[in-house]
């Protein structure tokens, strides 16, 4: 599966587009993933447990919207855009989606 | 007493914030700086490009951070915050972040071998009582070489 943000992809001709296909995850905020985030509120600097748990949930939304694009038979995702939204509190929606095509 | 007990532990943290907080952001604008040097040859381009015959090969490129203010400048901005106005201790933590969310997916972008990063795309929310995150995404593609261009 190819994916790109832009919308085409180079050396390709697309030879049929599927329309537009997505994926989500809901996740909860409040994960307790980072035992030293109550620290680095004091001191400052990067949670590198949130910040793994961040690019999990964009993977997993990544894949969900890969499976529904191979599903359809399609094998590149184009013009991909992310977005995340809170749900409710403490709860936030990471958001994937792109158009599903086939090229040569 | 006890209430001196707990403005010495506030005054300790403010202490403690400022100190570590100023020290650990040097370093990281430090290492921001090397490490822009260190990419700068992977050219990064936010507009569309209409003319793809430059390249031959492409992927989804991403680089997130997940980062925190200290508690010094946490307390100024609330203080601040009373009168409006400009939070310039916010604005370096969104700076900081976004520096290094390019960062990162320029360095994944070099690891696949690329040249440039077409369509980069920021987004940046607020996680609750923890800090920010911010996101960057695009398309790493590779340029054909000027040996196949010629020929």
């Amino acid at each position: 599966m190819i994916l790109t943000t832009i919308e085409a992809v180079p050396e390709k001709k697309i030879i049929a587009h599927f329309g537009i296909v997505t994926g989500s995850t809901v996740r909860s905020k409040h994960f307790g993933r980072d035992l030293f985030a109550g620290l680095k509120n004091i001191i400052g600097g990067e949670l590198k447990g949130y910040t793994e748990l961040m690019e999990e949930t964009r993977d997993e939304a990544t894949e969900r919207m890969v499976a529904q694009a191979t599903k359809l038979g399609a094998n590149a995702i184009i013009g991909i855009r992310y977005a995340t939204s809170d749900v409710a509190p403490g709860a936030a929606e990471v958001f994937a989606y792109g158009t599903a095509v086939k090229v040569e | 007493m006890e209430a001196l007990f707990q403005l010495g532990i506030f005054v300790i943290l403010l202490v403690v914030g400022f100190f570590f907080g100023s020290n650990r952001e040097k370093k990281h604008y430090k290492s921001i700086l090397e490490r822009q040097k260190q990419y700068s040859r992977i050219a990064t381009r936010s507009e569309k490009i209409r003319d793809l015959s430059l390249y031959s090969d492409a992927t989804l490129v991403t680089g997130s951070v997940v980062i925190a203010s200290d508690y010094f400048k946490n307390f100024i901005a609330s203080i601040k915050n009373l009168f409006g106005g400009r939070l310039n201790s916010y604005e370096s933590l969104m700076d900081r972040g976004r520096r290094e969310s390019i960062l990162r997916m320029k360095e994944s972008a070099s690891r696949w071998g690329a040249d440039e990063i077409l369509e980069v795309r920021l987004e940046s929310s607020a996680l609750d009582a923890i800090g920010i995150e911010v996101f960057a995404y695009g398309t790493a593609v590779k340029k054909h070489k000027t040996s196949d261009v010629l020929a």
